[in-house]
């Protein structure tokens, strides 16, 4: 019967607890505007944390997207270099047996390693390139196969890539990048025209070669970007006049990520060219690498037919390395993997300790908000007090400090949102790498959820010392 | 059946080793519609039985039948539900909380009810009107004065039309023309069906009730002390009054 009577009094009346929760948020955002300043501070902490959460991740993020553009622009993953090494330990002895690697071996892999699909052999020697007065040292001077376009991802934008019959001739032609165009005829972003060296003659090591084809001008998705902004500004303004260096970050030209700068001073040269004129013995001076007479390649470059099949791609062609080294081990494989792999290490270990530091300062912002909420209850024991004599159960206390804690939290982490694209424009400013941070919903979402996180945490125990307060004590407390 | 029926309620603190009984034993019937006080001097228990009356605290010992429930065994939080909807509180510092208007003051019981927000405007405004006071709704508690505040508190008391309302000396901190006028709303309440208890430790206030119960040493005085009994003259000796009070 006593159970029967109380439950019977005890039915919900009316009112949801949906709105009830809508009176005690009301009543937090009250509290919260009565005391601005103390809230404000008490907010800071959040703020800091949510922007600081989510412009590091828009800064890993960015250097995310350079790494993966700049690996893609060197030729993916299918790329796969072998590179001259030096022997190892067990085999030194027989160093002076070592062939290095030759033309042979990429005979012998185009005849046995069918998972091998495309095979560059490259050819490569230190140089300075003149023409028009002036005098340029490329990063990379290679002779290579017309293949070579393909595999290191190259794109001819005027005239033509040597062909067959051009190495077969040991013709002197050769494809530049637009650096090298831009040392020697000038940048067309300062001159104002560009101009397409296609026909001129360039002196590589004193050597005449005719320019028959330029790449085009590579460069990051950002870098083109602002450039045809830049571009679009310029047009728009109607003087149009000189353009002025605007500083740091402005429309001036910006160095590009390593790769691309290293595929825009490329010079391409036919392979028999590279061997006829510059290692045969017919060299006119000792500028580069070899001795004269010296047959290795600098480098070979496949392309595997698939990336799942790189491990046995790679044995495949090791096998036939070492049939025609005769088991001496004088080079080695450069995958993209391990670069990949790097990439992907770089950026889980950024990640980690960025979101830890501001996961940190997260957690000193729940910490201040449970300071000021310990604070606002001793100061309220009356108000709860009163509270509890008209009628509000326990839960009812629990719920309203609890609820004034987290609205203090989603106050501060959406402020903290529209602080972070302050804070992520203020970074790309000064951003060390090219690559422009980018912010990502999902950074946004997580940093959110953990300062609603953090405000929960930190008024749980505000809330049960609240709650837990005697009403009779409570009404005494002066 | 009356409406409380106290059965040898006690309520025990111990501190250390020391047992104190803030209330002894008592039994007590009230009915419907009494205008009651309960009259003791500091200390003698009169708080501790107004409070487990009021589901504010819980009884050591003994049952308390509220209403037709038998409350003693009651959690806190069914304790909270019955204080909101059957008894209402008015206490000697008025206890409104300042942020809020007189309104909102007088609202808030309802929230803890449950009743839709269109409702509790309209009972809290027919509530403040029961007291004069409709014109100061949107006033904050300290724009009002002492006897203005305690008419809010006794609005919201009433708000939620509890079975029974308890006021812990509600003239305590009014001077005696205001709390004259206090103690006649009460009377007028009260001749309007409502169940009062008066808590208090002055003879002249308990003198409006028809019914006077005196605590002394957490039990009820079985004989008033004539001093007690609404007769305004000091008592000539306390200490033979205590003794016939327990005999």
């Amino acid at each position: 019967m006593k159970h029967d009577a109380l439950s019977l009094q005890l039915d919900p009346v009316g009112l949801s607890h949906w709105a009830q929760l809508g009176i005690t948020i009301q009543t937090g955002l009250r509290e919260i505007w009565a005391h601005k300043f103390r809230s404000l501070l008490t907010m800071l902490g959040i703020i800091l944390g949510v922007s600081s959460l989510v412009a590091m991740s828009a800064l890993v993020k960015g250097m995310e997207r350079g790494a993966k553009e700049a690996l893609i622009a060197i030729g993916g993953l299918e790329k796969v270099r072998v590179d001259p090494q030096e022997l190892p330990i067990e085999q030194r002895h027989l160093t002076e047996q070592a062939v290095g690697i030759t033309i042979n071996d990429v005979f012998a892999l185009q005849e046995s390693a069918p998972l091998v699909t495309r095979i560059s052999p490259q050819m490569r020697i230190g140089g300075v390139v003149t023409a028009n007065g002036k005098t340029f040292r490329p990063w990379l001077l290679s002779g290579a196969w017309p293949v070579a376009l393909e595999l290191s991802e190259h794109v001819i934008e005027h005239g033509r890539m040597f062909n067959e019959v051009d190495d077969e001739m040991a013709r002197n032609v050769c494809v530049i990048g637009t650096a090298t165009r831009d040392e020697l005829w000038g940048d067309p972003e300062k001159t104002g025209h560009e101009v397409i060296p296609l026909g001129e003659t360039i002196f590589i090591n004193h050597v005449p070669f005719i320019v028959i084809g330029m790449f085009q001008h590579y460069e990051s998705e950002q870098d083109r970007k602002a450039r045809e902004f830049a571009k679009a500004q310029a047009a728009q303004s109607p003087k149009g006049g000189v353009r002025r260096d605007r500083g740091w970050g402005g429309a001036g030209r910006r160095r590009g990520n390593f790769v691309f700068e290293l595929k825009n001073s490329t010079i391409f040269i036919p392979l028999n060219t590279m061997w006829m004129k510059f290692r045969a013995g017919a060299t006119y001076n000792g500028i580069g690498t070899g001795s004269t007479g010296d047959p290795r390649l600098s480098t070979l470059e496949l392309k595997v037919g698939s990336v799942d099949l790189l491990p046995e791609s790679i044995q495949q062609a090791r096998n036939v390395l070492m049939c025609t080294h005769k088991g001496i081990e004088d080079f080695t494989f450069r995958t993209q993997e391990d670069w990949a792999e790097q990439i992907n290490t770089f950026i889980h270990n950024a990640r980690l300790s960025g979101g830890l530091i501001a996961g940190i300062s997260l957690l000193v912002g729940g910490i201040g908000i449970m300071n000021i909420m310990l604070a606002s209850i001793s100061e309220r024991v009356r108000e709860i007090g009163i509270r509890k004599s008209v009628g509000a159960a326990t839960g009812h206390i629990f719920v309203q400090i609890l609820v004034e804690a987290v609205v203090i939290a989603i106050l501060g982490g959406l402020a903290g949102l529209v602080a972070s694209f302050a804070l992520v424009r203020m970074i790309g400013n000064f951003s060390p790498t090219d690559n422009a941070p980018v912010m990502t919903g999902s950074a946004m979402a997580v940093a959110f959820g953990f300062s609603v996180l953090a405000g929960i945490l930190a008024g749980i125990f505000p809330a049960i010392k609240a709650a837990r307060l005697n009403p009779i004590q409570a009404l005494r407390y002066e | 059946m009356p409406l409380v029926e106290l059965r040898n309620v006690s309520k025990i603190y111990r501190l250390g080793d020391e047992e104190i009984r803030a209330l002894d034993d008592v039994t007590l019937d009230i009915d419907a519609g009494e205008f009651i006080s309960i009259i003791g001097p500091s200390g003698s228990g009169k708080s501790t039985l107004m409070h487990i009356l009021g589901c504010l605290d819980s009884p050591s010992k003994g049952t308390i039948r509220l209403d037709g429930t038998m409350i003693q065994d009651a959690s806190s939080r069914q304790l909270a539900a019955i204080s909101n909807r059957k008894i209402g509180f008015v206490f000697q510092f008025f206890n409104l909380l300042p942020k809020l208007n007189v309104l909102q003051n007088v609202e808030l019981p309802m929230i803890y009810s449950g009743i839709s927000s269109r409702e509790r405007k309209e009972r809290a405004r027919a509530a403040l009107e029961a007291v004069d006071l409709a014109n100061r709704s949107k006033h904050r508690p300290s724009q009002l004065s002492g006897g203005q505040q305690q008419r809010v508190a006794i609005a919201r008391a009433l708000v939620n039309d509890p079975r029974i309302v308890f006021a812990d000396e509600p003239t305590g901190n009014l001077d005696s023309y205001t709390g004259e006028a206090i103690l006649e709303l009460f009377r007028k309440l009260s001749q309007q069906g409502r169940t009062i208890v008066l808590v208090t430790h002055d003879p002249e206030i308990s003198a409006v009730t028809p019914r006077r119960i005196e605590i002394r040493d957490g039990k009820i005085a079985e004989k008033l002390d004539p001093t007690l009994a609404g007769l305004n003259r000091p008592a000539p000796k306390l200490t033979s009054a205590v003794e016939t009070g327990k005999a």
